[in-house]
């Protein structure tokens, strides 16, 4: 390994510095320690993490729109993905992703309608931005939900930065496309077997992208997003079915039109663009009404908006949930 | 065994000699009774091992993070393929001219029913806690569920009538019941068509191609009398 990421600072003795020079020392640390870094990389240089190397945050702050109830264990989140850019089965990812998936370099775009536009290396985007640990319920569209302790800023942090236009309606999110690292992107449909157009795109109307329950996280239990959950950095909006988590993001366009997203253009009748989680609206195969629990035998019943009504109901009000699935 | 068994089975072998395998000789001569009864053991353990393993796999705990949706998918699936492994020993006999691996298809069957049943019984209680209006409804509005429930009721009649006791009040109408093995396995191929995702493909068509050689096989045997001479 090359470079040890002064993320985490064993060092510092917050305790006794006040959080805001804390902070600036630990970003001047951090920038010093990538430019030195920055000149020993050679070209190409690319660097893939199994489980055990990722790197510790240390303590993050809590949030009030954490959750308490009781986590899944990291084992349940690493081993049951659905990651298609690795495999449609649940434990490509696992086995696949770590190899293979190269954390760095990695840059992120912003681009369409926004004032400060263009391609930001990873640690430059993250600069300034302050992790905090988020415990979100995630509910899949296939009926299954689990607890899992995010690390991640604020979507509507990125997106006031970036100073979108009065143009910019929605916003549309793109998985990195490279078939090398993704070896699920070299499979194509056959006929009428359709399969997703890749890059996978996601998207969000821009009151949604800056609800203050929607993150982009970089990591999960305390330490660096693992490669099967969507390393190095992904969106997380938890009143959502998982599908509209996207994983792996390099690019955050702003636009005026509702953007194309990948599992409503493969089956539109059986994704919606809103996909928010509604026990009254049954997937065309499958109830939604109740959901397994990772962890538990038994079924239990599926909350509207994932249990986050409270927060969110009111972004869809007059709206008929079931034409805007 | 009664006459009409016998003479169907000595019928066959007659048939299967018309066949291409003659290297198989040694084969098509019928094992004694002891080598019968490890075969019969062999096909038991062979077909019971999936069962055990997931079994073992619960208690242990290496079911993967969602152990019931494991328990659901492998005994579907395992259903689908000694079906297929069913509907396989009669092309098997013709081609080996062995008349004799018929005696083992019975119990090959009863296993496909057993996991399918254990595959009903797993989504009926962990998925609906075994309450009965619940799991009608599921049945009644989705399509999938309700082509599953019928290969596994068309699968019902064949296990109960499986024994000889059933094969001798039956007669001749025990064939024809069990010409059922055939929609049974077509339906029991398209409800799991039916949840694939994107790009899941590969394992509902390797079955399914199976099933249409299959069942292609024997539409082929049947075709009218003047074309049989050439196999």
């Amino acid at each position: 390994m090359f470079i040890k990421k002064s993320r985490t600072s064993d060092v510092l003795p917050s305790e006794i510095t006040p959080e805001s020079i804390y902070r600036d020392r630990r970003r001047f640390l951090r920038t010093s320690a990538l430019a030195a870094a920055g000149t020993l990389l050679a070209p190409g240089w690319a660097l893939s993490k199994p489980l055990d190397e990722l790197e510790p945050f240390g303590e993050l702050p809590a949030s009030d729109l954490s959750t308490d109830e009781s986590l899944n264990s990291f084992e349940d989140i690493t081993t049951y993905n659905n990651f298609y850019e690795f495999g449609s089965g649940k434990e490509d990812p696992m086995r696949l992703a770590p190899g293979r998936l190269e954390h760095r370099p990695w840059s992120v775009t912003i681009s369409g309608e926004a004032e400060h536009t263009g391609e930001f290396d990873f640690d430059d985007f993250m600069q300034g931005l302050t992790l905090e640990e988020r415990i979100y319920r995630l509910r899949c569209v296939e009926a299954w939900s689990m607890v899992i302790p995010w690390a991640g800023v604020p979507l509507a942090e990125v997106i006031r930065r970036a100073n979108p236009t009065s143009r910019a309606k929605y916003v549309k999110f793109y998985t990195k496309h490279d078939p090398q690292m993704f070896p699920g992107q070299r499979s194509r449909g056959m006929g009428f077997l359709a399969s997703i157009d890749w890059p996978y795109t996601e998207g969000l109307r821009m009151d949604e992208a800056m609800h203050p329950l929607t993150i982009l996280a970089t990591g999960l239990y305390g330490k660096e997003m693992p490669s099967q959950n969507g390393a190095p950095i992904r969106l997380v909006v938890p009143w959502k079915y998982g599908f509209k988590s996207i994983k792996s993001v390099v690019r955050i366009h702003f636009q005026e039109t509702e953007p194309e997203t990948t599992w409503n253009q493969l089956a539109p009748n059986e994704y919606g663009f809103y996909a928010n989680v509604n026990p009254e609206v049954d997937h065309p195969r499958w109830s939604q009404a109740t959901e397994r629990r990772i962890g538990e035998f038994f079924k239990r019943d599926t909350l509207m908006f994932n249990g986050y009504g409270e927060e969110v109901a009111d972004l869809y009000a007059g709206m008929d949930l079931h034409k805007h699935y | 065994m009664p006459a009409w068994i016998s003479t169907s089975i000595t019928e066959a072998a007659a048939t299967a000699r018309t066949g291409p395998a003659t290297w198989l000789a040694g084969l098509r001569r019928p094992p004694g009774p002891r080598i019968m009864a490890m075969l019969r053991l062999a096909v038991f353990l062979l077909c019971g091992l999936p069962a055990a393993a997931l079994v073992a796999g619960l208690f242990q705990g290496q079911l993967g993070a969602n152990p019931v949706e494991t328990l659901l998918h492998s005994t579907g699936v395992w259903s689908l393929r000694l079906l297929l492994v069913t509907l396989a020993v009669t092309p098997l006999r013709w081609l080996t001219g062995a008349a004799w691996v018929v005696r083992l298809r019975r119990q090959i069957g009863l296993w496909a029913f057993a996991y399918a049943f254990a595959h009903f019984g797993v989504f009926i209680v962990f998925d609906h806690g075994l309450a009965l209006v619940p799991i009608l409804e599921d049945i009644a509005r989705r399509p999938y569920i309700l082509v599953g429930t019928s290969a596994l009721l068309l699968m019902l009649p064949l296990a109960v009538t499986s024994t000889q006791g059933w094969m001798r009040r039956l007669g001749r109408q025990w064939k024809r019941l069990h010409w059922l093995i055939y929609p049974a396995a077509v339906l029991g191929l398209v409800h799991f068509f039916w949840l694939i995702k994107a790009n899941r493909w590969t394992e509902p068509l390797t079955y399914a191609a199976l099933l249409a050689l299959l069942l292609g096989w024997r539409l082929w045997r049947r075709r009218p009398a003047a074309a049989d001479t050439v196999g």
